[in-house]
């Protein structure tokens, strides 16, 4: 018994630095996990994945202007990712082109870029530090950052919740009663940045939208509304970090790529065993009701 | 009273024209059908009613209404049937003209619901979710949400085109309702029995207005021979539409 306590707490007993990882990662799963379950009902869960490419060559700066240092990099991240969205936003409202298209032919020329700009000056290492991330090297800084983005993302969903849905649910509706639409679909588009932003530093710019997705894909499987699929999401999340980081810890496994593996098997495991998952939807009674 | 006055009214896509030189007044507390062939321009005119189409040229007035307080319901509406949500949520998004974008839904506004739901014959559905409803089901539900909209002004489109008889029928009273409240109702139609039965006006539309006034007048049969011989013309090489105020061809 005492091992497996050790086991399972130990090393963030023993360590600040799993401490910090563990405290970073969780509390980015709170933000993004909803705004993950946002994306996957809107139907854009890739264009989180484009956005997540589209932060590099921002990062890329900060990184020529200062090296591997948070907060130049960080900004950068932040302004190329709000330019390729609000961009592909702005052509897909001007052209008859779908969001989807100028968001991938954005990100596309955006991921090319930053890959040309840190060759300028890095290495391969500092290239995959950006690109996956470094958990185990939370700072301050990188945690204050990321309770910041947290914060912004819980209270703006909270504000933006009825407008959200609506356009999700029910957009001519929505066109109908108010103009607010383009408003909140732009503001919703910001935060998928900032949390995307937020986790580059621990998950990097690659993997950070998996810790977005792979919850609120697992949690679709059990849930059938929207405030409990967010919770499921954010539990799911923050369970993926924990065991994830464990896992890196006692196995030397790379922690942010064993975060997100242990979401997918969420992923997978919710697919086959959930209620609303790929065998849920058998009939579990011989008997049907009467009416 | 809500009304609408058009006044050489065209809309359309790319400058070719769906709904062409329009002029008529909606009055306050009337109910009126459109009827037309497809392609004629009726779902145009409404999108255009609702305020989500801006005319090519002309005008619709609003006349103690705002195109933001009118109640739209389209033909095939894109909602996301899948969407993780309750019918009494669906239903209760009707109460934005009540509480906007942020304000709580009072007990109040639930018991509203409840009592649209019952009205619409979905007693019991209110913790539903939206996957589990048939097409006659979820229109009744849609209309639950006209209800709550509380319009003065309603925009049907083919309302009762998915629906069998026996929906129809509620709904149909649904409207009467609606009617004697003082609202305005316009519902594009394609069944013509059902318009002589419970529209007093008709809009009969083929691109150009052919007849607009009592149904018995407008749907005679050789307004509808006319309507039959209107194609859906798109010509890329047409003329710009040359025509006086008064709506002659020169």
């Amino acid at each position: 018994m005492a091992t497996l306590i050790d086991f399972l707490f130990g090393p963030f007993i023993e360590f600040a630095f799993m401490r910090h990882a563990l405290a970073g990662a969780s509390v980015l799963a709170v933000g993004a996990c909803p705004v993950g379950v946002f994306l996957m009902l809107r139907r854009m869960s890739l264009a989180g994945d484009a956005l997540s490419h589209a932060i590099l060559p921002g990062v890329a700066v900060g990184f020529l202007a200062a090296g591997l240092s948070l907060v130049p990099m960080a900004i950068g991240g932040l302004a190329a990712g709000l330019i390729v969205a609000l961009l592909s936003g702005l052509v897909a409202r001007a052209t008859l082109q779908k969001e989807d298209a100028s968001l991938a032919a954005f990100y596309l020329v955006s991921l090319a870029l930053g890959v040309v700009l840190i060759s300028l000056r890095g290495n391969s290492v500092d290239l995959t530090h950006i690109l996956f991330g470094t958990v185990l090297a939370l700072n301050a800084q990188g945690l204050i950052m990321i309770g910041v983005v947290a914060s912004i993302t819980l209270v703006t969903l909270a504000v933006m919740w009825r407008v959200l849905v609506l356009e999700c649910l029910d957009p001519i509706f929505l066109k109908t009663v108010s103009s607010a639409g383009p408003a909140a679909h732009s503001a919703f588009l910001i935060l998928v940045v900032l949390n995307l932003v937020g986790g580059f530093q621990a998950m990097g710019t690659l993997l950070c939208v998996g810790l977005m997705m792979l919850p609120a894909a697992a949690a679709r499987f059990w849930a059938q509304r929207l405030e409990a699929l967010c919770l499921i999401a954010m539990a799911i999340g923050i369970v993926s970090c924990w065991i994830g980081l464990l896992i890196s810890y006692h196995f030397n496994i790379v922690s942010g790529p064993a975060i997100v593996l242990v979401a997918g098997g969420f992923y997978l495991v919710s697919l086959i065993v959930a209620p609303r998952g790929m065998f849920g939807q058998k009939p579990r009674r011989v008997q049907h009701k009467a009416a | 009273m809500a009304s609408f006055v058009l006044d050489d009214l065209t809309l359309g896509y790319d400058g070719h024209p769906a709904v062409h030189h329009l002029s008529g007044t909606l009055a306050a507390g009337s109910l009126t059908a459109i009827f037309g062939p497809n392609g004629s321009g009726k779902s145009t005119l409404l999108k255009g009613l609702a305020g989500l189409l801006k005319p090519i040229s002309g005008s619709i007035a609003f006349q103690n209404c705002s195109a933001k307080s009118i109640a739209y319901l389209p033909q095939a509406s894109d909602i996301d049937r899948t969407f993780p949500t309750s019918v009494a949520d669906l239903v209760a998004t009707g109460l934005y003209q009540r509480r906007g974008l942020f304000a709580a839904h009072t007990a109040q506004d639930l018991a509203d619901v409840m009592q649209a739901l019952a009205t619409v014959g979905l007693d019991g559905f209110s913790a539903r979710g939206l996957d589990t409803l048939s097409g006659g089901q979820f229109q009744r539900a849609l209309f639950a949400r006209v209800m709550l909209q509380d319009a003065r002004a309603i925009l049907l489109d083919e309302p009762f085109s998915a629906v069998d008889s026996k929906t129809t029928n509620d709904l149909l009273a649904i409207v009467a309702r609606w009617q004697q409240e003082g609202r305005t109702v316009v519902a594009v139609l394609h069944d013509e029995a059902l318009v002589h039965q419970h529209f007093p006006q008709t809009l009969l539309l083929a691109r150009e207005c052919l007849g607009w006034g009592p149904t018995q007048e407008v749907l005679n049969a050789p307004n509808l021979q006319r309507a039959r011989h209107i194609h859906e013309a798109w010509d890329e090489a047409a003329p710009d539409c040359e025509r006086d105020e008064h709506g002659h061809a020169h």
